[in-house]
């Protein structure tokens, strides 16, 4: 046992230190790009603490499975096939649209829009904290996950992927102060951009000019200009359009399809690169566009 | 080898805190959790200033950063920062009733998600919501029964 006395540098002098490492990690994590490869190395690092946090709800969970009286098991197996011919049904007809559209495209010669690979994940943390926004998804890049890859769910746009462990990753909800991204008014095809506010279920569509054309109850739509988000799916709800003449902008609130408090499974989308499946002459023609502008 | 395997007890309560902090938790409820880690972290360095100190302090509020996904560094600086508050007046702190050490302990959680939102605001630019601060009542009602617990579980096993 070391005696009391022995105790190192006085306490004054640790806590400068500590305070002085810790702007210096702000400061590298915030100004400085290379914290995406360390927050993945660290995710990676902290993950098993994900599964062991995990476990109580995934043990409540496994137990109100096993006691699930049949009758209710019966009566969910009914209403899940009564939707599955429903959307087979209406799958159907979508697959004759994609062929209707992909031959108009080839009519226009536009790039046709190409599904990719999909991919389920489950959420081992929600991070709703007023300040992040973030969830943790038990899908890493062993299961081919990479930064910046979109998020949704069975309503909506959920977030990007912003750092990848070998067994899970880390998504920003579009809920979350940091994230933007831009959108399209269904009604109108009006770009706007949609900026998380910190609170799940409101987002803000900033700079919007007061004369433009948008009204409560607009959808917005993935427009696929950001390079993120391929293009279509839905991202919220105009609920809120306060005009007021003093302000340079309108002042619009969308409300996000997705459920991003209490979401349990997500899907990856592995998009499909803008630039790089179109046509190689526009490909050719923007290159020499940014050999001119260097 | 006694005395290092009973050390590994505050190791053990440190990372059961932390497994709590990012448990999930039905939405309703989430807002009002409070922060375990430093509420145990506080006990340790309380109990034993020796043992848990400001480096104790830095790595356990490190790893919440990376857990939580908050900018990197922002909870060390809470974390240290409370840390030293606690330390530097632990002798004064234990002889308060446990009343008194929650009312004081409160006050230590509203100084550190002050902290939190000023470094989240001048970093991310979020606004404040007095619903932020629900940790630290949820933070006062639970202190006297943590601290019976954690006092429990170290007479129990005699760390010093």
């Amino acid at each position: 046992m070391k005696p009391l006395l022995d105790r190192g540098p006085s306490l004054p002098l640790r806590l400068f230190f500590a305070l002085l490492a810790s702007i210096g990690l702000i400061t590298l994590d915030h100004y400085t790009n290379s914290s995406v490869q360390l927050r993945s190395y660290l995710t990676a690092t902290v993950s098993p603490l994900f599964y062991l946090a995990n476990l109580p709800q995934d043990m409540v969970f496994g137990a109100s499975e096993q006691f699930m009286s049949q009758q209710k098991l019966l009566e969910e197996n009914r209403t899940l096939k009564n939707t599955l011919l429903l959307q087979n049904g209406q799958l159907q007809r979508f697959q004759f649209l994609q062929q209707e559209n992909d031959k108009l495209r080839a009519l226009l010669g536009a790039s046709p829009v190409t599904e990719g690979k999909r991919l389920i994940a489950e959420v081992l943390a929600v991070y709703s904290h007023p300040f992040s926004h973030q969830i943790v998804l038990n899908k890493g890049s062993r299961d081919g996950v990479i930064v910046g890859q979109p998020l949704l769910d069975d309503l909506g746009v959920l977030g990007q992927v912003v750092s990848v462990g070998p067994t899970s990753s880390r998504a920003l909800l579009i809920a979350d102060n940091t994230h933007a991204m831009s959108a399209r008014v269904e009604r109108t095809g009006q770009s706007v951009v949609a900026e998380g506010i910190g609170q799940s279920d409101s987002l803000r569509l900033i700079h919007l000019p007061h004369s433009t054309d948008i009204t409560e109850g607009d959808r917005l739509l993935t427009s696929g200009l950001d390079g993120v988000f391929p293009e279509g799916y839905p991202v919220a709800k105009v609920v809120r359009v306060h005009r007021d003449a003093r302000q340079p902008f309108l002042q619009v609130t969308a409300e996000p399809y997705a459920k991003l408090d209490r979401i349990r499974y997500a899907l990856l989308v592995w998009p499909h690169r803008g630039i790089s499946s179109a046509d190689p002459q526009i490909v050719e023609e923007l290159k020499q566009a940014e050999q001119g502008q260097d | 080898m006694q005395n290092s395997w009973r050390f590994l007890i505050i190791h053990l309560t440190l990372l059961l805190a932390l497994l709590l902090n990012v448990m999930p938790l039905p939405s309703a409820v989430k807002l009002f959790r409070p922060d375990w880690p430093l509420l145990v972290l506080c006990y340790w360095v309380l109990a034993l200033p020796n043992r848990a100190s400001i480096g104790t302090a830095f790595v356990l509020g490190f790893l919440v950063d990376v857990m939580v996904g908050t900018v990197l560094g922002v909870n060390a600086f809470g974390y240290s920062l409370i840390c030293f508050i606690v330390a530097s007046n632990h002798l004064k702190i234990r002889n308060f009733s446990v009343l008194q050490q929650s009312l004081l302990v409160g006050l230590l959680l509203a100084l550190y998600h002050l902290v939190v939102f000023w470094f989240s605001h001048f970093l991310t630019g979020v606004y404040f919501r007095a619903a932020y601060l629900w940790p630290v009542v949820t933070g006062m009602i639970v202190w006297p029964y943590l601290f019976w617990f954690l006092r429990r579980t170290r007479r129990q096993f005699k760390i010093q």
